[in-house]
């Protein structure tokens, strides 16, 4: 094969799959292409790894080695992440999605690295060569250190811990990378040892990062690490001069910090205000202390309530997906389907710990699409509804957001559960939301609580509008 | 001056395909409804990964004796795999269940 065609075929294969990255993303965006839009991304993806591996340089025997690390480490990773990819339960996906997220940051973390190393030994230091390479070690490591932290908050297996003066020192750690990256960049022959230097700040940098964030913020700030994983992608591209990472890495990029402001907007909040001040800390103002006095409700009242409703309306929360109770909350639809109450689910687009994660897991449990109404048309139905039931939801159904100037939730558009004729608020207990305030719809007039965990409320209620 | 104008002209072409497509990521999910979020940000998440390539031509580009090289050249790899088949397979795991739904 001529060296013309062998490049040539190359080429294609990155443009086809350029295409690929932005058809897939496009169908994404509708609910019927979606999965045919992820299978072509695949596809496309596959069809650039195999014309690397085939096409990049010419075989050779001494390099059998090389091809052979290629192959198993390809192997490696396929076998761990679909079995990872498969295991993982609906209501743990936000974490996999961080976790991944954090491999490709480190990928691009550790090409930065061995490209150094290489330019080390040939000695051939280029400004243009070296910012890019920083850059990619800085952002990729950020995102990795980030992403795992994220991952380890959500599966809970790491608190929320604010330090104090931890922005003072998260703004200073970033003046020393970018610093320190510049003052690299000048020199004529930088030592690695500037590199370590900036690889490990960085990766503090990423842990100090997402550490003080609380988990309502979570899924802005894995959406903002994803973007960043896909600049920190792009950078390899302009390192290599390839086209495929390049457009998918911007792609992702821009898309991703779309998609960050989006979330941002639709809690009301900047994305400066999500960095920079941790929700639910000592900021969180707003009415605080006894607002009135709480009712609580039976499960057999709630059943009455319900069984003869002519229209119930459920906003599922992050409550729900703790307790796994969105397979028993489906058997109550369809309970109460049967007895003739018109049945949906109220679906504000930041309920849970990211955006859309009530649909997911609502869907896992074959709960029929067109029954997940979206936060506009749910309220303009709200007048209509005769009971709410909110499960395991708090700061997405508190009209302090509407009525309270000084509250920090204010502004942020929620489920407008007292529209309604009644309301049922399902919860372990009196604890704040994410936010950290209180929630006056607790307090209010048309409002019965019942306490419990989901699941197992869920199941009383079950029980006893079969009982009726 | 001068170096930062000759890393400018050598890569224009480049620079103009990077604005080009931040515009492109911008308009092609300014539509996409909130249920879709999760799975869009895992579809991007998938496709980031191809930041695998850049972990493939470092192996191809090693001396077989360059051990550092190899070594983290088959990490990045592994790692970029993780991102690539892990991404893929979650999203198509949330969006196989919304298509149950549509048949019904």
């Amino acid at each position: 094969m001529t060296e013309l065609l062998q490049n040539s075929i190359l080429e294609i294969c990155y443009l086809i799959a350029s295409v690929t990255f932005i058809l897939g993303l496009k169908m994404l965006s509708s609910p019927d292409k979606a999965r045919k839009g992820n299978l072509m991304a695949a596809y496309g993806m596959g069809l650039a790894i195999l014309a690397t591996i085939l096409f990049k340089e010419e075989l050779s025997s001494d390099k059998m080695l090389n091809y052979g690390l290629i192959l198993g480490g390809l192997v490696v990773g396929t076998v761990i992440g679909m079995r990872m990819a498969l295991k993982v339960k609906m209501t743990a996906m936000p974490q996999m999605v961080s976790f991944f997220n954090g491999m490709g940051g480190a990928c691009a973390a550790v090409i930065s690295i061995v490209e150094f190393d290489h330019i080390s030994h040939t000695g051939s230091f280029e400004m243009g060569m070296l910012i890019v390479i920083i850059l990619g070690l800085i952002i990729g490591a950020v995102s990795f250190a980030g992403s795992i932290i994220a991952y380890g908050k959500l599966e809970g297996k790491i608190g929320d811990r604010a330090f104090p003066g931890g922005q003072i020192i998260n703004i200073a750690l970033l003046i020393a990378i970018l610093g320190l990256g510049v003052y690299m960049a000048m020199m004529d022959a930088p030592t690695p040892m500037y590199l370590y230097i900036v690889l490990g700040l960085s990766l503090l940098y990423g842990i100090l990062f997402v550490m003080p964030i609380g988990g309502a913020d979570m899924p802005v700030v894995i959406s903002l690490l994803n973007s960043f994983t896909g600049v920190a992608a792009a950078f390899g591209g302009f390192l290599y001069g390839n086209q495929a990472m390049l457009t998918g890495g911007i792609l992702v990029g821009s898309a991703g910090t779309i998609l960050t402001v989006l979330m941002c907007t639709a809690m009301n909040r900047s994305l400066t205000n999500v960095i920079i001040g941790s929700f639910g800390g000592s900021a969180a103002g707003g009415k605080d202390g006894e607002q009135g006095t709480i009712k609580e409700i039976t499960a057999t009242d709630a059943a009455i309530l319900l069984a003869y409703a002519n229209k119930v309306s459920v906003v599922p929360g992050y409550g729900l997906a703790v307790a796994q109770a969105q397979h028993t909350v489906h058997n109550l639809e369809k309970l109460l389907e049967d007895k003739g109450v018109d049945f949906n689910y109220a679906v504000h687009p930041v309920a849970g710990r990211m955006p859309g994660h009530m649909n997911v897991l609502l869907a896992e449990a074959d709960v029929p699409y067109p029954k997940l109404q979206e936060m506009e048309d749910a309220n303009g139905d709200m007048a209509s509804t005769d009971v709410v039931l909110v499960i395991g939801a708090n700061d997405v159904v508190n009209p302090a957001a509407e009525n309270d100037p000084s509250s920090p939730i204010y502004g942020m558009p929620i489920i407008k559960a007292l529209d309604a004729k009644n309301v049922i608020v399902m919860k372990r207990s009196m604890g704040k939301g994410y936010a950290g305030i209180e929630n006056e719809l607790f307090f209010h007039d048309k409002n019965r609580m019942l306490f419990g965990d989901a699941k197992d409320s869920l199941e009383k209620l079950i029980a006893e509008v079969k009982n009726l | 001056m001068d170096s930062v104008l000759t890393l400018f002209y050598e890569n224009r072409e480049f620079i103009f395909l990077i604005i080009v497509s931040i515009f492109l990521g911008i308009e092609v999910i300014s539509n996409v409804p909130a249920v879709l979020h999760t799975p869009l940000m895992s579809g991007a998440n998938a496709i980031h990964g191809v930041v695998i390539i850049g972990s493939i031509i470092i192996m191809l580009e090693a001396e077989p004796d360059n051990y550092f090289a190899l070594i983290l050249g088959f990490l990045a790899v592994v790692l970029g795999t993780l991102n690539v088949v892990g991404g893929f397979v979650v999203t198509n795991r949330m969006l196989e269940m919304f298509k149950k739904k549509d048949k019904k």
